[in-house]
């Protein structure tokens, strides 16, 4: 290992090494951004595996497949792997492969730990996964762990879920470190912050967001690990603590967090829709602003998940105020998004379609997500299938779909092949009409008075349990029609790519060849 | 095998034909039958029909431009790209619908936060499992269980009206009257719901959460747990019986009735038969819920067996201190707080004597008396 | 801008998947140290894997560390390569600071609600009725329920060690300032000598805290289990106590480099990096001296 041997060696034009030791020990932004998708969308399959569990429970009343012991751990090893382990880092292998090319740099800021960033989340889902065969089972005090279901009375397990979430909270503090240091260092000479693209902003401040909570979840996680194994007694008022004292500082992390989920979606969605209706992005500088107002409102809002604990008055009408401002900048942004496509020359081809169903799907889970700020209709709907179908609706046609939409996108990009458009459109589809029939009853259900995170319901659920299943199922099952369009296009099956096969991109991705070569913009680009 | 497939086959066919006939499409939340789940249902219309109609603009809007604005019907495209006065426009409308919408808000959760004046006050307590209620004044209290069997559970018997709704003792209030709730927990976090009433509140151990009900209709309102709190957390059902005043009264005299009598249990003479008896009862309210209704344990191994294991079938002292005291850091609660002296006399003797642990030997009420007051 | 052509992108490395084994192994091997613990299970496995895991990890400290360090003499990082590094170092630190953050809040949130609201006051106060005869006071000499978590018998004042530990770390900020100032000049034989008073200080700072914990376990019955006093003053003091051991070996490194010869008047950033480290930590002790002894 000697670096000063290396330097020579240190021309950009080879390409990648041979073998297994190319993604082992890759510094190469665009290997670890494939990594990070391949990554995220098996753990994608194995959360949504843990989700058809869930749906075939709950198919219809009482327990047929599973017992409620596992069905506790379904629901928790769902929720944990599609937020940390299939969402997260597809936003992170987005990032990685596209701010380099985005801002004209060579590669990331750091690209030794960001090969370690990645490791280290397969180190860390290899410990959570590993729970399910320990003895008490996997954790089953689902995603958001309350104490003192989880400390006092969590399995043992408990202790190796703690240490997977101090792995990926490293991960996932040196990823967004790298980020920042690539944007902020590393843009070609010309790039001034406002002319980022958006993906690039919105990614610079999710990366914010993350240095800012991730450690504040390593803290909660840690004061559990301390009540567990060192007998302190942070949550437990026997010892002078407070269970809700866990709740409000998970949620500090755990709001933000859900932004975290979403802006890097704003920011492809926000690529895609000029592109395809070829016309300008509306109001540029007012989304870069509505993108940092999000960010800043999410710290202040973290109580709103927590309306049926019992805070004074004043709080609870803080948090809910500051909950429904968040309204106003992401409504900037959804009208910016119309106003983008109004009087455009649009086509739609298959990012495009999860753009329009991303804009739509995400306002409508917006607007649920309205109503449960509200305070006292919150009474109703807390922890009922109301919350359930809002977050799904921000998360699976918002979260999910943006990322289809960018994979799509980009696709061409990455491997020079053209994907399958009839397959793509396909896809989409279905996943669109089942997505629907998946979660719109769900509002149904909640409203109508059905808690979450139960293995058997009333009769009076049943039908649109069942309706919700189907579309799972359906869902579900078109995401290896994805796997298959992607494989086929990553083996070269396929039209060739050019350097910018979509008429309306811009933006310096589209003035590199397609596919990407290893190395790109060795010498920066100029920017006008 | 093939047996069982085709059983499982009756049962599945018979549980959906049962279960369409009963079911209905509920697709809103009810008014319920309170002035604040009345309230709240007004509030919940209102913001709802708001954010449709933001809706039939906004898509209204970007419809006709997916229709109208389209290459394949040769558009071509404009190049404005900012407007200073649409974008303050669509900053500021927003923000006065939210107004708008904040202010009933703000108006219900005052009120609600109100549990000044109130008549009676009862506490109430999550278990895992279970409720139990505390009539403060009157210096009772009771246990409230899930009643749905087991068997109609795992589809071994048709589903009555109010699976997993139903409940061995509800809570009994009277109509008309400001109830307050102090809300507590033994061991989880639970929540206590009943969407009729408006109220949800989580019981957190350690804390009392305070909250009123006030019900003018008599009659049987069901809810649930809604706090993730465990295996069971799905069965734990809340059910509240609203009765008139009168009837309240004596609902009330008969309970403290009873409460005497249970007293009274303590210093009875008790055979072994009638402890194991009213220990069958007791096991399988309060503990087969973990240790399985024959005593063979759960949750793959979390929840030790009892059969013929050492502390059931030797030393009675470790078996007394176990239930009594729970084991903490576990599962295992202390029962004694729960439970009357005959109930744990019972329960203990039953274990004794149950399933092959066929040791004989009893445990009166007396015993554990003095075993708690020692 | 600089001009990117000179931005080194290194080749491959092995440090990474290093790494994370060792992590891995490292951390699972804690875990299951733990988990065996509780049930009274044998650990000696478990501590063969931390060990491995932790060697595995010095292993990779010095061979990553050393890598970097070959590449920063051999002139291969550009001046926008030692801008990634600051900012690297910066976020890093800002992240450290939310970690403090959570525990602060944990107690600030304990002792402005949850202690008197247990003791009978305030929005829920009714919960005294489930803690009779607890008094709510802060320090919490004695605990809602004594039997799970015995209170202890004393606390630490402010003013006798702590004291003096503050104005041991502030004095340490101010030589490894003087030592940075040395290091810009050049003057090594002025860095030697700030720098090891740094080091001394910090040791002399280390011994204090042992000293302080060893009196709180053995005299003062103040321990971790004795309720929520014990919980915030041993996780904010001990983890801070650990970011000094952490800063002291990174100082104790630079003393090792610069006896080396290593750095120059205008390029030090590792120097600077460390220094850094170092007044943060400084910064959050004051803040650990204002709100858990003092206040
Ligand atoms: C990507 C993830 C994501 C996003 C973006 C959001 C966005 C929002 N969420 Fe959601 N939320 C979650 C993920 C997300 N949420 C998750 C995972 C949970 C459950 C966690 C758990 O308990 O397990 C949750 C739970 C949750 C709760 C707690 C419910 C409960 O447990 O009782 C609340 C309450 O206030 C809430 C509110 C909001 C609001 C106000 C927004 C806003 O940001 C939405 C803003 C958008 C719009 C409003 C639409 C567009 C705007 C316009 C067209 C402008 C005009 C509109 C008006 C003036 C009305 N969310
Ligand atoms: C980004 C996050 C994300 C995503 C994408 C999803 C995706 C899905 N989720 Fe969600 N979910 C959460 C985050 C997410 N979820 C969270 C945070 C919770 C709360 C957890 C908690 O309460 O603690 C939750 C909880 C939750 C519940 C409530 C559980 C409960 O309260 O007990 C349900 C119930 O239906 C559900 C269903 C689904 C379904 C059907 C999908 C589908 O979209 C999944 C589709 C994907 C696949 C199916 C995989 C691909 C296909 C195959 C592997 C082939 C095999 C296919 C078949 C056999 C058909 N989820
Ligand atoms: C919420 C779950 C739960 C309930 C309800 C419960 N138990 Fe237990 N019980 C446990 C657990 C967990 C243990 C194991 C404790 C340990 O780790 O030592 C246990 C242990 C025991 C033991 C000791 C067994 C042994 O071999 O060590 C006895 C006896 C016992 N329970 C009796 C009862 C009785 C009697 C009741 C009802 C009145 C009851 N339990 C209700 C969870 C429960
Ligand atoms: Cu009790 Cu859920
Ligand atoms: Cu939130």
């Amino acid at each position: 290992m000697s670096a000063v041997a290396d330097t020579h060696a240190q021309d950009h034009h080879h390409g990648p090494a041979k073998g297994m030791t190319r993604w082992l020990l890759t510094t190469n932004h665009k290997d670890i951004g494939s990594m990070y998708l391949i990554f995220s969308f098996a753990m994608f399959l194995l959360g949504g595996s843990m989700a058809m569990v869930i749906r075939a429970e709950l198919f219809q009343p009482g327990l047929q497949i599973v017992e409620p012991e596992f069905f506790n751990q379904m629901t928790t090893m769902h929720g944990l792997i599609m937020v940390f382990g299939a969402v997260m880092p597809a936003f992170v292998g987005l990032a990685n492969w596209m701010l380099p090319l985005m801002v004209g740099a060579p590669d990331m800021a750091l690209p030794r730990m960001n090969n370690w960033s990645f490791w280290l989340l397969p180190a860390a889902f290899l410990m959570l996964v590993s729970t399910l065969f320990m003895q008490g089972g996997a954790p089953n005090f689902g995603w958001t762990f309350y104490a003192p279901l989880s400390t006092t009375y969590g399995p043992p397990s408990t202790t190796f879920f703690i240490f997977a979430v101090h792995i990926m909270g490293i991960s996932s503090i040196m990823g967004a470190i790298n980020v920042i240091a690539t944007i902020l260092n590393m843009r070609a000479p010309g790039m001034t912050l406002m002319k980022m693209p958006l993906f690039v902003w919105t990614w610079l401040i999710t990366a914010f967001l993350l240095i800012a909570v991730m450690p504040v979840l390593a803290g909660v996680v840690t004061m559990m690990l301390m009540d567990i194994n060192f007998g302190t007694s942070f949550f437990d008022a026997a010892g002078g603590g407070d269970p809700v004292l866990f709740q409000h500082v998970f949620w500090f992390f755990g709001h933000p967090e859900v932004y975290i989920m979403i802006l890097p979606a704003f920011g492809v969605v926000s690529h895609i829709i000029p592109a395809f209706a070829r016309k300008p992005l509306f109001g540029y500088a007012s989304m870069v602003y509505a993108v940092g107002a999000i960010a800043l409102l999410s710290f202040l809002v973290w109580a709103h998940h927590m309306f049926t604990v019992g805070i004074p008055i004043f709080g609870q009408l803080f948090f809910m105020y500051a909950t429904m401002l968040i309204a106003v900048p992401t409504g900037v942004k959804v009208f910016n998004w119309v106003a983008t496509m109004f009087r455009g020359s649009m086509t739609f081809e298959t990012p495009m379609l999860f753009s329009v169903a991303f804009v739509i799907l995400f306002t409508i889970g917006g607007f649920s997500g309205l109503m449960l700020a509200i305070a006292p209709a919150d009474f109703q709907y807390h922890d009922t299938y109301f919350v359930v179908a809002h977050f799904h609706y921000v998360l699976v046609p918002g979260a999910i779909f943006g990322i289809f939409a960018a994979a799509y996108y980009w696709l061409p990009k990455w491997t020079g092949t053209m994907y399958d458009e009839t397959l793509g459109k396909t896809h989409f589809w279905l996943s669109f009409v089942g997505m629907n029939l998946a979660f719109f009853p769900m509002h149904f259900l909640g409203l109508a008075g059905m808690p979450r995170r139960i293995p058997d319901y009333a009769l009076q659920f049943a039908d649109f349990n069942m309706v919700s299943s189907v579309g799972a199922f359906m869902f579900g099952a078109t995401q290896l029609l994805f796997l298959f369009i992607v494989v086929k296009c990553v083996r070269g099956y396929g039209e060739k790519a050019s350097a910018k096969p979509w008429e309306g991109a811009e933006g310096l991705e589209w003035t590199v060849p397609s596919p990407a070569p290893y190395h790109t913009f060795a010498t920066p680009p100029d920017v006008k | 095998m093939h047996v069982h497939v085709k059983r499982a086959g009756a049962l599945i066919a018979g549980s959906l034909l049962s279960a369409s006939a009963l079911a209905d499409w509920q697709m809103n939340m009810s008014p319920g039958v309170t002035d604040t789940s009345n309230e709240i249902f007004g509030l919940h219309m209102t913001i709802l029909w708001i954010c449709v109609a933001i809706g039939v603009v906004v898509f209204g809007v970007m419809f006709w431009s997916i229709f109208a604005h389209r290459k394949s019907k040769g558009h071509k495209p404009a190049h404005f790209h900012e407007n200073t006065v649409v974008e303050i426009l669509w900053t500021i409308i927003p923000f006065a619908i939210l107004v708008i919408m904040a202010i009933p808000a703000t108006a219900t959760l005052v009120d609600m936060y109100d549990t000044s004046e109130s008549e009676v006050d009862i506490k109430v307590t999550g278990y895992q499992w279970r409720w139990k209620y505390d009539y403060i004044e009157d210096d009772f209290g009771y246990f409230s269980n899930m009643s749905t069997s087991r068997d109609e559970i795992y589809n071994r018997m048709e589903k009555s009206e109010n699976y997993l709704l139903d409940v061995d003792n509800p809570m009994v209030i009277p109509a008309g009257k400001k109830v307050r709730l102090l809300l507590t927990a033994n061991d989880v976090i639970h929540s206590w719901w009943v969407p009729n009433f408006g109220v949800k509140k989580d019981a957190i151990p350690g804390f009392i959460n305070e909250i009123w009900v006030k019900v003018d209709k008599p009659g049987t309102y069901r809810g649930q747990c809604t706090e993730l709190c465990g295996k069971d957390h799905g069965f734990m059902p809340v059910v509240v019986e609203v009765l008139p005043e009168e009837e309240y009264n004596l609902w009330l005299a008969d309970q403290r009735e009873a409460a005497e009598k249970e007293r009274q249990l303590t210093e009875k003479d008790w055979t072994l038969e009638e402890l194991v008896e009213r220990g069958e009862g007791v096991y399988a309210t309060a503990c087969a819920a973990c240790h399985g209704q024959d005593g063979s344990g759960g949750g793959g191994g979390a929840f030790p067996s009892l059969r013929g294991t050492p502390v059931v079938t030797e030393d009675i002292q470790a078996h007394l201190d176990i239930v009594v005291n729970g084991v903490s850091g576990t599962a295992m609660q202390a029962f004694g707080a729960q439970l009357s002296e005959a109930d744990l006399a019972a329960v203990i003797t039953y274990e004794r004597n149950a399933w092959g642990n066929n040791t004989g030997e009893m445990v009166t009420p007396k015993e554990v008396f003095d075993y708690k007051n020692q | 801008m600089a001009n990117n052509q000179t931005y080194y992108v290194p080749e491959q490395s092995k440090w990474p998947i290093v790494a994370t084994i060792g992590m891995f192994l490292l951390m699972y091997g804690v875990a299951s140290i733990m988990v065996n613990n509780s049930q009274g299970e044998p650990t000696q496995a478990s501590w063969f894997m931390f060990l491995a895991g932790a060697l595995v990890m010095v292993y990779m400290l010095f061979g990553w560390f050393g890598s970097v360090i070959r590449e920063s003499r051999a002139g291969l990082y550009s001046e926008q390569m030692d801008r990634s590094f600051r900012w690297g170092m910066a976020w890093f630190i800002f992240s450290e600071v939310m970690f403090f953050a959570a525990f602060f809040g944990a107690l600030f949130y304990v002792r402005v609600f949850v202690v008197p609201w247990l003791g009978g006051e305030g929005d829920k106060g009714t919960s005294a009725m489930l803690w009779e005869g607890f008094q709510a006071n802060w320090p919490l000499i004695n605990t809602p329920n004594p039997e799970a978590y015995p209170p202890p018998d004393g606390i630490i004042g402010p003013w006798g060690l702590p004291l003096i530990n503050t104005i041991l770390l502030v004095t340490s900020s101010f030589t490894i300032t003087v030592a940075h100032h040395a290091l810009k000049e050049d003057n090594r034989k002025k860095v030697k000598i700030w720098l090891g008073a740094t080091i001394v200080l910090a040791l002399v700072f280390l011994g204090l805290q042992a000293e302080e914990y060893v009196h709180a376990y053995q005299d003062l019955n103040l321990t971790l289990q004795s309720g929520i006093y014990g919980s915030t003053f041993f996780m904010l003091t001990g983890f801070h106590g650990a970011h000094v051991i952490l800063g002291t070996l990174i100082l104790i490194v630079m003393m090792v480099r610069i006896q080396k010869g290593h750095f120059t008047g205008d390029n030090h950033f590792g120097f600077e990096a460390a220094s850094w480290y170092w007044h943060f930590v400084d910064v959050v002790w004051l803040g650990l001296f204002v709100f858990v002894y003092v206040i």
